[in-house]
C-alpha cells in the first residue's frame, strides 16, 4: 500500500505582519536585503515569523515540516547571498516570473557556511525530527542562477556548487526528508555531458545526507528533457518530483517510459495561482496517479505543491497547506 | 507613419522639423503625497474621503505643470491618483478580488488581486483623471493605460481557462474605457504592455486584445503600445501587425543594444524613443541625449519619431526625473533645429504598411 506524505517545497510567503516589520526594518532597497550579517531585532522578527509557519504546518496536519526559507530575500540564490566569496550584483528576473533577486557572482572560493544549518537548528526546536524537512536549491539550478568569475569553466563550476551544498548538508541537524529543488532542469536543459554532470552534480549533494534521510530531487515548470530525466535517474536519490500542475502528459510519458524511483513526489497543488484546490480534489489527483502509472508500484507519494509558496498572498498560503494536510488524512481514512 | 500626429504639434512650434516629446506616465510622486495617503488610510485621522480628494488634485495639477515647465509638447499627470498598475485598474474592475500582498523582490510587494469571476465594467477608471489634466493644462494629455495582457498575466487567475481568454474579456473592457475617454476628448492613449517582455511567445494574443481595444475608435484617436525589458528580436516584426499608430520602447537602459532589430524590415509605425534611462539616477547631458535621438534616425525618419524616457520615471528622485525630461525637450528641439538646417543626414524616408 502506497503511504501518501504531505509536504511543500518551502520558500514561504512572511506572515503580513512580518512583512511590514522587515521592510520598515530592512528596507527596499538591494543593500537591504539578507547578508547573513542582520541585527538583533531583525532575528527577533524572523523567530518569531519561522515558529508561526512552523506552527502553521504542524496545525494544518502535514507529514514533513519545513523552516519556511522567510529569511530568503532571493529565493533560491539565497545560500550564495550570504556567502563570503558570494558578492551581489544588480536585480535579475527570477524565471519567467515577474520577481527579481540579486545577481550572486562568485569571486572565490565556494567554503563551508553554515547558514541554512542554523536556520534548521533553529526550527528544530519547533519540530521533532521525524518530521523536519531541509529544503535546498539543486546544484543545477544554482549554478544557473549565479554568475561565475572564480572558477572559470562550467563543470568546474558545478562540481564546486555540488561540494558546497554537500558540505551545507552535512552540517544539517538531523532531518527526515531532504527537497532539493532543480527548476532550472526544466527551465533551462542541460545538454549534452552537462546532463550527466547534473546527475552527478545532484549525487553529490545526495549522498551527503545522512543515510536515515530521504532525498527528494524535485523539478518544476513543465516536465524534464528525456534525455535529462533518464541522467538524473541514474543519481542516488529516493524520489524524483514532477509537476503535475503545470504539465501532466509529458510526465506520465517519462515516468511509464523511463520508470522512476521507487517513491515519488507530486505536484498538485498550483503554488502560484490563488484558487485553493479542495482536498477532496488533492486525493483523486493522487490517486489519478496512481492509475495513471500502471507499471510502478510506489512505496510513497509525497504530494505537495508544484513550486514554491512565496509567490502566494499568506491568507491563501495558509488555505493550501490546509488542504494539502486534508488531502492524505482523507486517503488514510478511506484506506 | 500615422495621420493623426500632427494634432500634437503646437502652433508656435519653433522649428519646421517635429520630434513629439512626451512622458510614458508615471513620475515621482511628492513626499506629502505618500504622507497624506498614510493619513486618508488612518481611521483615527481626521482626514476624509474631501481633504483625499483635494490631495490628489493638488499633486496631478503640481506634476502637470512640472511637465509644462521641461517643456513636453504632451504631458500626463505622472499618474499622481494610481498606486500601482495593476492594482489601480482591479479595484474598478468587477471580478477581482485581493488576498494581500505578495513578494516582488526583497521587501517590495504589490497586491497581486485575483480574478474569482468573469470580468465586467463596474465604473470608470480615467475620465475623471483626464479631464482633470486636460482642464488643467493647455497642451495635449496622453493616458497611460495598463493592457489587458498585463492585466491579465499580473493577477491570479482563478476564473478563466487561459490567460487569452481573461486578456480578452479585459480588452474588452479597455475598449469600454477608451471609448469614454475618447468621448471625454481624449486623443492620445497608450496602452502599457509591460508584462509581453515576460512571455514574447503571447505577442498574438497581445495583438488580439488591441484589435478589439481599438474597435470603433476613430482614426484621430492616436494609440501607443509601451512595451518595455525584453528581448525585442522575439516580438519584431509580428508586432508592426498590431493596429497601433506608435510603439514605445526602452531602448536607452541597454545601450540600443537591441536597435538593430527594429531596421529590418521596415519599422513602418511610428517610434516613441526610449532617449534617457528610468532607473539611473545619473542626468543624460544634452549631448547625450541628442546622440540617442539619433539612434531613433535611423530606424525611422523624423515625421516617425517621438522622443520619451525607457519607461515611467517614478522611481527617480524627482529633481532628476524633472532635469531628464527638461534635457529631453532641450536636445529634441536642437536636433530639430539641426535637421532644419540640413545638419543631420537623414537615411530613413517614411514608409507605411500600406506601401
Amino acid at each position: 500500500m502506497t503511504e501518501r506524505i504531505a509536504t511543500t517545497p518551502g520558500v514561504y510567503p512572511l506572515p503580513d505582519w512580518a512583512k511590514d516589520d522587515l521592510a520598515d526594518l530592512k528596507g527596499h532597497q538591494k543593500h537591504d536585503l539578507i547578508d547573513g550579517d542582520e541585527g538583533d531585532d531583525v532575528v527577533s522578527v524572523y523567530d518569531q515569523a519561522r515558529e508561526e509557519v512552523v506552527e502553521r504546518q504542524q496545525d494544518a496536519g502535514l507529514d514533513r515540516v519545513v523552516e519556511g526559507q522567510l529569511r530568503w530575500d532571493d529565493m533560491l540564490a539565497h545560500p550564495f547571498a550570504v556567502h563570503d566569496a558570494v558578492e551581489t550584483h544588480g536585480i535579475v528576473r527570477y524565471y519567467d516570473n515577474n520577481n527579481f533577486y540579486r545577481d550572486p557572482v562568485v569571486t572565490g572560493e565556494l567554503t563551508f557556511d553554515g547558514d541554512i544549518a542554523a536556520e534548521l537548528e533553529a526550527a528544530s526546536e519547533f519540530a521533532d525530527s521525524g518530521s523536519l524537512q531541509a529544503v535546498v536549491p539543486g546544484p543545477y539550478s544554482l549554478a544557473d542562477l549565479a554568475t561565475d568569475e572564480y572558477y572559470g569553466d562550467d563543470a568546474d563550476f558545478l562540481a564546486a556548487v555540488a561540494e558546497f551544498l554537500a558540505g551545507e548538508v552535512e552540517a544539517f541537524p538531523e532531518v527526515e526528508t531532504l527537497f532539493v529543488l532543480e527548476p532550472s532542469l526544466v527551465e533551462n536543459p542541460p545538454g549534452e555531458g552537462d546532463d550527466e554532470r547534473a546527475s552527478e552534480a545532484i549525487d553529490t549533494v545526495a549522498d551527503a545526507a545522512p543515510a536515515g534521510t530521504d532525498v527528494i530531487v524535485h523539478t518544476y515548470w513543465g516536465a524534464l528533457e528525456e534525455k535529462v530525466h533518464a541522467h538524473l535517474l541514474d543519481a542516488d536519490f529516493h524520489a524524483v518530483g514532477y509537476d503535475f500542475v503545470s504539465e501532466q502528459e509529458q510526465n506520465l510519458y517519462n515516468i511509464n517510459e523511463y520508470g522512476t524511483k521507487d517513491s515519488i513526489a507530486a505536484g498538485v497543488v498550483d503554488g502560484q495561482n490563488t484558487l485553493v484546490e479542495d482536498s477532496e480534489a488533492i486525493a483523486e489527483r493522487a490517486d489519478w496517479l496512481e492509475e495513471s502509472t500502471p507499471a510502478a508500484d510506489f512505496e510513497e507519494i509525497y504530494l505537495t505543491p508544484n513550486t514554491e509558496l512565496f509567490y502566494l498572498p499568506y491568507s491563501t498560503f495558509q488555505e493550501k497547506l490546509a488542504a494539502l494536510g486534508e488531502a492524505t488524512e482523507l486517503a488514510e481514512v478511506k484506506a | 507613419m500615422s495621420q493623426n500626429r500632427d494634432q500634437f504639434r503646437p502652433e508656435n512650434h519653433p522649428n519646421d522639423h517635429f520630434l513629439l516629446t512626451t512622458v510614458v506616465g508615471s513620475y515621482p510622486k511628492p513626499k506629502w503625497v505618500d504622507r497624506v495617503s498614510d493619513l486618508y488610510e488612518d481611521p483615527d485621522a481626521d482626514f476624509g474621503e474631501a481633504e483625499w480628494q483635494e490631495a490628489k488634485d493638488d499633486a496631478a495639477r503640481l506634476i502637470t505643470d512640472e511637465h509644462e515647465r521641461a517643456g513636453l509638447d504632451v504631458v500626463v499627470d505622472g499618474e499622481m491618483r494610481r498606486n500601482e498598475m495593476v492594482e489601480y485598474f482591479a479595484h474598478r474592475i468587477d471580478g477581482y478580488e485581493f488576498n494581500g500582498p505578495v513578494k516582488v523582490w526583497g521587501h517590495n510587494t504589490f497586491d497581486k488581486p485575483s480574478v474569482v469571476s468573469d470580468v465586467e465594467y463596474a465604473e470608470t477608471w480615467l475620465v475623471d483623471e483626464y479631464e482633470f489634466t486636460a482642464s488643467v493644462s493647455d497642451r495635449p494629455v496622453k493616458v497611460p493605460i495598463t493592457g489587458p495582457y498585463t492585466l491579465a498575466n499580473w493577477s491570479f487567475n482563478e476564473a478563466y481557462d487561459d490567460t487569452e481568454s481573461l486578456a480578452h474579456d479585459l480588452a474588452d473592457l479597455v475598449n469600454t474605457e477608451v471609448e469614454k475617454l475618447v468621448e471625454a476628448g481624449a486623443r492620445y492613449i497608450q496602452i502599457d504592455e509591460p508584462a509581453l517582455a515576460t512571455t514574447p511567445d503571447d505577442h498574438a494574443i497581445v495583438g488580439e486584445c488591441l484589435e478589439r481595444i481599438v474597435a470603433g475608435i476613430p482614426d484621430d484617436v492616436r494609440i501607443g503600445l509601451h512595451v518595455c525589458y525584453g528581448d525585442y528580436s522575439r516580438i519584431y516584426p509580428e508586432i508592426l501587425e498590431f493596429p497601433v499608430d506608435e510603439f514605445d520602447l526602452e531602448l536607452a537602459n541597454g545601450d540600443y543594444d537591441q536597435l538593430d532589430v527594429f531596421k529590418e524590415p521596415d519599422f513602418t509605425a511610428d517610434l516613441a524613443l526610449g532617449v534617457v534611462d528610468a532607473h539611473d539616477a545619473t542626468v543624460e547631458s544634452v549631448a547625450e541625449i541628442k546622440a540617442n535621438i539619433q539612434k531613433g534616425l535611423e530606424v525611422v525618419p523624423p515625421e516617425q519619431l517621438t522622443v520619451s524616457p525607457d519607461c515611467g520615471v517614478k522611481l527617480l528622485p524627482r529633481e532628476v526625473a524633472y532635469e531628464k525630461m527638461t534635457n529631453l525637450v532641450r536636445a529634441a528641439r536642437e536636433v530639430e533645429q539641426e535637421l532644419d538646417a540640413g545638419e543631420i543626414e537623414v537615411e530613413k524616408s517614411a514608409v507605411t504598411a500600406d506601401d
